[in-house]
C-alpha cells in the first residue's frame, strides 16, 4: 500500500469509529448504514468504470439477486444468514459471468444498454417470480454470526462500514497490483493491451464479476438489514443512482466512490423539507453538479490540495 | 381465435406506434449529436399531459391545444439544449448520457408539482362508433395513433431527404467539422434537433393519452421500450426504429394476451439483449456503417 492510501485509510477508520460516539442519534446512523451499503456497490462500479473502462447500468440486478436469494435461503430453506450470503454471491457471480462473456465484446455504451436490460429482466423476474410478487416479502432474520444476532443499529453500522473498510482494502490493493496497471491500460486502450499480450476480455470478465459479487453482498445486508424487501428496492433507478455515486465522487478514485455514495445517499434526506419539490430540487443539484464538477468531489479536493501545496512551497 | 388474434395484434400495432415515434426521437438527436437522450419519454408524458392542460382544463379548441403542446414541448426541448448540453465544452459521452438522465429528473420533479401522481385522459380525437373487423374492435383512436404515426414518418423523410435544414443536420451528424466548413451552424442544428425530438415524443404522447392514459412517471419506461425499438432497427435509422417499434409493441400484447401479462415487459428487453449479443449493429445497419460510428 502507498504512503497516502495508507493515510486515507486510517482517516477513514478513525472516522468510523468515531462518527456512532459523536452523533447519539439513531436517524444519523441509520442513514449512514445505508451510505455504507450503496458504498459497496458503488465501489464495484468505480473500479469497472474507472479503471476497466466499462459501463455498467445494471448494479440493482445483482443488488436484488443479493437481497432475495440470501433473503430467500435464510427465510425458506433455513440456512445459517453468513451461508446464504455467500451462495446469493455466488449466484450472482455466476450471472454476471453468463451475461458478460457476450455483452463485454460490446463496444463502448451498448454494454451499458446490455446491462440495463439484464437489470430490468431482473427486476421483472423479481416482480412476478419473488415471494410475494410487487408487494415483497418480510420476516427476514438479522444479520448474525455463529449465534450471536445484531440487533442494535450501532452494531450494523459497525458491521457494513467493518465490511467497507475490508472491500476498500481488497480494491485498494488490487488496483495498485498488476492487475490495477492492466487494468488501466484496458481502459487507455484495448488493442495495445491485446498487442501486449494481455488477455482484455478475460480481465474485463473478471472485474464485471467482481462488481457483480460486491453488489450482491450489499443486497444481502441490506435485506437482513430493513428485513423487509419488494422490487422497488431494485428498479432501473437504482443503477442509475450509483452511477451517480460514481460520477458525483470522482470515477477515477475509489474513495471517491465511497464519498459520492454518501452524498447521493445524504442529500434526498436533507431534502425532505422541500417536501413535493424534493425531485426537483434533487434533480437540479445533480444536472449542476454534473456539469459544473464534471470531475468529481474527490479529484477536483486532491487537485485543489496539490495547488495549496505547491503555492506553500513557492513561498519558502 | 382470429378475432383474439386480431384484437391483440392492433393494440400491439397501438403501443408499438409510440414506440416508434419515441425510437425516431432516439435518432434525431443521435444522429445530430451521438447523444442517446434518455429524457425522451418525459416529452411523451409532457405531450399528454400539456395536451389534458390545454383541451380539458383550459377548454381550448382542439387544433389550439395542439398547436400550444407542440410549441411547449419544443420549448423544453429547445430549453434543455441550451441550458445543459450547449454550456459544455467538449465533454465525454458518458457525462453526456447522465446529463440527461439528470434532466430527466428534473423534468419529472416539475410534473408531478405541476400535475401530481394522478392519471390523466381526455376523449378521443373524433366521436363515433368503433370499428369492427372480424368481430376485433378498434377504437377510432387506435386509427388515430398509426394515422398520426404515419404522417411523423412521412413528413420526417421529406425534412431529411428534401429539405436544406434536413440535409443540413445529416450532415452535421456524418462529419461536424466538414458541416462547418461548408457553412452550416452546427450548433444550430443540434438545437434544432432536440427542438424537433420533442416535438416527435409530444405528438407520440398527445394521441396515445386517450387510450392508455398518462402520468407524470410513465417517462422512463417509454424511453426504455423507444431506445429498445431504436436499437433493434439499428440505431441512426427512421426505418428501423418503427419496424422496430412495431415489432415490440406487437410482441409485447401477444405475450401479454397468450402468455402472461406480468412478462409484457420482459419482452423488448429480451429482443434488445438478443439483438446486442447477435447482431448488435441492428437490422439494418451493415457490419461496416456500425463501425464508422463513434457510439
Amino acid at each position: 500500500m502507498k504512503k497516502g492510501d495508507l493515510l486515507s485509510f486510517l482517516i477513514f477508520i478513525l472516522l468510523i469509529i468515531l462518527l456512532p460516539v459523536i452523533s447519539g442519534s439513531t436517524y444519523t446512523i441509520t442513514v449512514g448504514i445505508f451510505s455504507g451499503i450503496n458504498a459497496l456497490v458503488a465501489i464495484g462500479l468505480c473500479i469497472l468504470m474507472g479503471y476497466a473502462g466499462q459501463v455498467s447500468l445494471g448494479q440493482a440486478g445483482f443488488y436484488g439477486i443479493g437481497a432475495y436469494i440470501s433473503s430467500i435461503l435464510s427465510v425458506h430453506a433455513g440456512l445459517p444468514i453468513v451461508i446464504s450470503v455467500i451462495c446469493a454471491m455466488i449466484v450472482a457471480a455466476v450471472a454476471a459471468m453468463i451475461l458478460a462473456v457476450p455483452a463485454l465484446r460490446l463496444k463502448g455504451h451498448y454494454l451499458a444498454v446490455a446491462t440495463l436490460g439484464f437489470g430490468e429482466i431482473i427486476y421483472i423476474i423479481l416482480n412476478e417470480w419473488g415471494p410475494g410478487g410487487p408487494s415483497g416479502f418480510g420476516d427476514i432474520p438479522h444479520f448474525g454470526l455463529l449465534g450471536y444476532t445484531i440487533g442494535s443499529t450501532t452494531g450494523y453500522f459497525y458491521l457494513i462500514w467493518g465490511l467497507v473498510a475490508v472491500v476498500m482494502l481488497f480494491s485498494i490493493n488490487l488496483i495498485n497490483s498488476g492487475t490495477g496497471r492492466a487494468l488501466r491500460a484496458i481502459h487507455d486502450s484495448d488493442m495495445a493491451c491485446n498487442a501486449m499480450g494481455l488477455n482484455v476480455t478475460a480481465l474485463k470478465i473478471k472485474v464485471f464479476i467482481l462488481s457483480a459479487v460486491y453488489a450482491s453482498l450489499a443486497g444481502s445486508l441490506y435485506a437482513h438489514y430493513v428485513t423487509f424487501i419488494s422490487p422497488s428496492s431494485f428498479s432501473l433507478f437504482y443503477s442509475i443512482l450509483v452511477l451517480m455515486m460514481v460520477i458525483v465522487g470522482g470515477i477515477t478514485n475509489l474513495w471517491g466512490a465511497v464519498i459520492g455514495a454518501v452524498v447521493i445517499t445524504v442529500l434526498p434526506e436533507l431534502l425532505r423539507r422541500f417536501e413535493e419539490l424534493d425531485v426537483l430540487v434533487y434533480g437540479l443539484i445533480l444536472t449542476l453538479s454534473l456539469m459544473f464538477f464534471r470531475k468529481g468531489i474527490v479529484p477536483i479536493l486532491i487537485e485543489k490540495i496539490k495547488k495549496l501545496r505547491e503555492f506553500a512551497v513557492a513561498k519558502h | 381465435m382470429l378475432t383474439v388474434f386480431l384484437q391483440f395484434l392492433f393494440s400491439g400495432l397501438t403501443v408499438g406506434a409510440v414506440y416508434a415515434l419515441v425510437g425516431i426521437g432516439f435518432n434525431i438527436t443521435y444522429n445530430a449529436t451521438s447523444i442517446i437522450n434518455l429524457a425522451q419519454g418525459e416529452f411523451v408524458v409532457i405531450g399528454g399531459l400539456m395536451m389534458w392542460f390545454f383541451a380539458e382544463s383550459l377548454k381550448l379548441p382542439f387544433l389550439v391545444s395542439v398547436a400550444f403542446t407542440i410549441i411547449s414541448a419544443g420549448i423544453v426541448g429547445l430549453l434543455m439544449e441550451r441550458l445543459t448540453i450547449k454550456p459544455l465544452k467538449n465533454p465525454d459521452l458518458l457525462l453526456m448520457i447522465m446529463i440527461t438522465i439528470a434532466v430527466s429528473i428534473v423534468l419529472r420533479g416539475i410534473l408531478m408539482f405541476a400535475f401530481g401522481k394522478d392519471p390523466y385522459v381526455y376523449p378521443s380525437f373524433t366521436e363515433g362508433e368503433p370499428l369492427s373487423i372480424y368481430g376485433a374492435i378498434i377504437q377510432q383512436q387506435t386509427l388515430w395513433v398509426i394515422g398520426i404515426t404515419g404522417f411523423c414518418i412521412i413528413l420526417l423523410f421529406f425534412f431529411f431527404k428534401k429539405t436544406m435544414v434536413g440535409k443540413a443536420m445529416l450532415a452535421c451528424a456524418v462529419n461536424p467539422t466538414a458541416a462547418k466548413l461548408v457553412g452550416i451552424n452546427v450548433s444550430r442544428m443540434v438545437m434544432l434537433s432536440f427542438v424537433l425530438s420533442a416535438v416527435v415524443g409530444a405528438i407520440g404522447g398527445m394521441a396515445i393519452t386517450p387510450i392508455s392514459l398518462m402520468e407524470y412517471d410513465k417517462g422512463p419506461m417509454l424511453a426504455v421500450k423507444g431506445f429498445c425499438a431504436a436499437i433493434m432497427g439499428g440505431l441512426g435509422t427512421n426505418r428501423g426504429a418503427v419496424i422496430g417499434g412495431f415489432i415490440i409493441g406487437i410482441l409485447e400484447s401477444m405475450t401479454a394476451g397468450y402468455i402472461h401479462s406480468g412478462l409484457k415487459d420482459a419482452v423488448a428487453l429480451i429482443i434488445l439483449l438478443l439483438i446486442l449479443f447477435f447482431k448488435p449493429a441492428g437490422i439494418f445497419v451493415s457490419k461496416a456503417m456500425h463501425q464508422l460510428r463513434k457510439f
